[in-house]
């Protein structure tokens, strides 16, 4: 399967690129915009958008407090040591450990969440094209139906076609 | 945008990893040899054992935990106040985030190592790590140690992931750009960014998250360093005032080591197009705020202590003020208060020079602040035959240098490898299209028009 893209100097450009696409029948989800930086002031920026990264990184600190409820509550009952006059399960220091550990779950958790969903660390080579480090706007579509109304729309927009 | 500003901005940017000075090498090697000696240092304190050292009966802490106070106190510069100022979005952190979170990374890393260089035979350190082990010995939760131990890895994790998270796509611009093994290297750091719009979403966002949650970390780690004080019955220890006093006086040192890690920066590596004197000004600012709220809490201290007029507590109280420790105690109030209030109250003292003499000075003031924590309390304790003395002996101080050695070397090191200033932030910063962007969105720029 080949890819096909166009490469523009700036977002406005980009955007007659994705709106031409859009045009010809391509899809919000098939469209790759490729930039070295964040687009969010132009439209085409939008795109997919958005994300799960709060709940998982919610459900992450909920992991951890619970493991450190489990950590601590179970280490105190197996190894019970008598300190200053406390109980043997102290809850407010143990507190400390629980803030801690919620804290570490949802950070892990927003990380990994990142790297699962932002299609980080895969080992294809997806569509890309190095010419985006020096500025350029990457608009395609990888695996078109229509390759014909892709390179159409590409063309308007004012690049030339690049078919990989 | 390809325009010809952003391809001067990564040429810039990237020019320290590109070019190297012979400069670069004589301070690598310098910096290197200090942190040697301070390594053997260590070995030949850990052959001969803890007595090499000056701390005896009743001083166990003093020079090596006022150094670990003080670095994780420095740590609070970077990410604390990258998270904060990202959240609300200012403008002109743009190029002093990266330079900031590389102060927490660094500072953590060598203030978590005094801990364990205090414990005399580091190899036994995991004895604290809670895990099932064959010794049924767990770790004591109602223990500040096992608290320090808690706090201090999860702000590191989330710290150095806070700083990584930020330098993909500019892993991703240098893969690009080299060849051969750097490409390699960076295209690894990369993971295989590539820019798409989702990718720069889920980054942002990310990012959002980090920072809302990294912020009641840095805050409860230096809590907790202070309750390896607080908790103990100690005079001038047992506040409930430890924690917000310990705190602020993080942040104010966290603030001092910032503006001289990028007056360092600009100087030796030319940016001085991007970390402008308002960066300094503001930054001045923030510093002069946070003097002023030292001087509250030394206040409310000492007050709090003279007008209780507990025995035990007033021994400590004098000993500071005009007994033995008082020069160090008026120095450090000088460096703390006077001459940072002098400089930075004034708007024309208040230049890049002005910003590093009174960061200097804080840094100065805030050590002796630790080790006028530590110190006096132990050696002065509520019965008057346990009192001691403490002086360093030449394996503390060449630690405590080569500590200093280490941060600067690192700093340097991670300058030559990583652009020090986020290329792809400062690049969004300038919106060519701003009338697109809705209003809501606008980043405040506080004081930009000045630079």
């Amino acid at each position: 399967m080949s890819a096909v893209y166009g490469l523009y100097e700036d977002g406005d450009a980009a955007q007659i690129a994705v709106d031409a696409l859009r045009a010809g029948g391509v899809y919000d989800n098939e469209i790759v915009v490729i930039s070295s930086e964040p687009m969010e002031d132009y439209e085409f920026g939008a795109i997919d958008h958005r994300s799960r990264l709060w709940y998982v990184a919610s459900a992450g600190g909920v992991l951890g407090c619970a493991g450190a409820v489990w950590l601590t509550r179970f280490t105190e009952i197996a190894w019970p040591l008598s300190t200053g006059n406390m109980p043997i399960v102290a809850w407010w220091p143990n507190l400390i450990v629980v803030f801690e550990l919620t804290m570490l779950g949802a950070i892990l958790s927003t990380v990994a969440a990142l790297v699962v969903t932002g299609g980080l660390a895969r080992r294809v080579p997806p569509l890309y094209d190095p010419a985006i480090s020096t500025g350029k706007i990457l608009v395609g579509v990888d695996s078109p139906r229509d390759r014909a109304a892709v390179e159409r729309a590409i063309l308007s927009a004012g690049s030339p076609v690049v078919v990989r | 945008m390809s325009h010809p500003a952003h391809e001067r901005l990564t040429v810039d940017l990237l020019r320290p990893l590109e070019q190297t000075s012979w400069r670069f090498y004589l301070l690598v090697a310098f910096l290197g040899s200090i942190v040697a000696m301070g390594l053997g240092t260590w070995l030949y304190q850990m052959y001969m054992g803890f007595g090499m050292t000056g701390i005896n009966m009743p001083v166990y802490w003093a020079f090596y935990i006022t150094n670990f106070v003080f670095w994780i106190g420095i740590s609070h510069a970077g990410t604390l106040i990258s998270a904060i100022l990202r959240l609300v979005n200012a403008g002109w952190r743009r190029p002093v985030t990266r330079c900031a979170e590389v102060i927490t990374a660094f500072a953590l890393m060598i203030g978590a190592m005094f801990p364990i260089i205090h414990l005399g035979r580091p190899w036994l350190f995991f004895w604290l790590v809670p895990y099932p082990n064959q010794r049924l010995i767990w770790p004591n939760f109602r223990s500040p140690l096992v608290w320090d131990f808690f706090a201090i890895s999860t702000y590191l994790t989330g710290s150095l992931l806070f700083l990584f998270l930020p330098m993909i796509p500019d892993f991703a611009l240098i893969r690009d750009r080299a060849t051969g093994f750097r490409r390699r290297a960076y295209g690894l750091l990369s993971l295989g960014w590539r820019g798409t719009t989702t990718q720069w979403h889920r980054l942002e966002t990310a990012m959002q998250i980090m920072a809302i949650a990294i912020i009641p970390v840095a805050v409860s780690v230096h809590t907790i360093v202070s309750f390896d004080f607080s908790m103990a019955p100690v005079p001038m220890w047992h506040s409930t005032m430890f924690g917000p006093y310990f705190v602020a006086g993080a942040i104010f040192s966290g603030i001092a080591g910032l503006i001289i890690a990028m007056a360092s920066l600009r100087k030796f590596l030319h940016l001085e197009r991007y970390l402008h004197p308002v960066h300094f000004e503001n930054l001045g600012k923030l510093l002069l705020m946070m003097s002023l709220l030292w001087g509250y809490f030394i206040f409310a201290e000492r007050l709090t202590t003279w007008f209780g007029n507990d025995v035990g507590e007033m021994n400590v109280f004098y000993v500071t003020q005009r007994g033995s420790f008082s020069p160090l105690y008026w120095t450090m109030v000088v460096c703390n208060l006077v001459i940072p209030f002098t400089i930075l109250a004034l708007r024309w003292l208040r230049t890049i020079a002005g910003c590093v003499v009174a960061s200097f000075s804080v840094c100065i003031g805030m050590w002796l602040e630790r080790f006028l924590i530590v110190v006096p309390s132990l050696s002065h304790k509520y019965l008057p035959y346990s009192w001691g003395h403490y002086r360093p002996r030449p394996v503390e101080i060449m630690i405590t240098v080569a500590t200093f050695a280490a941060m600067t070397l690192l700093y340097t090191l991670f300058s030559k490898f990583v652009p020090i200033i986020s290329i792809w932030e400062l690049k969004a910063g300038d919106h060519p299209s701003s009338e697109l962007y809705p209003a809501a969105m606008h980043e405040h720029s506080l004081g930009e028009t000045r630079a």
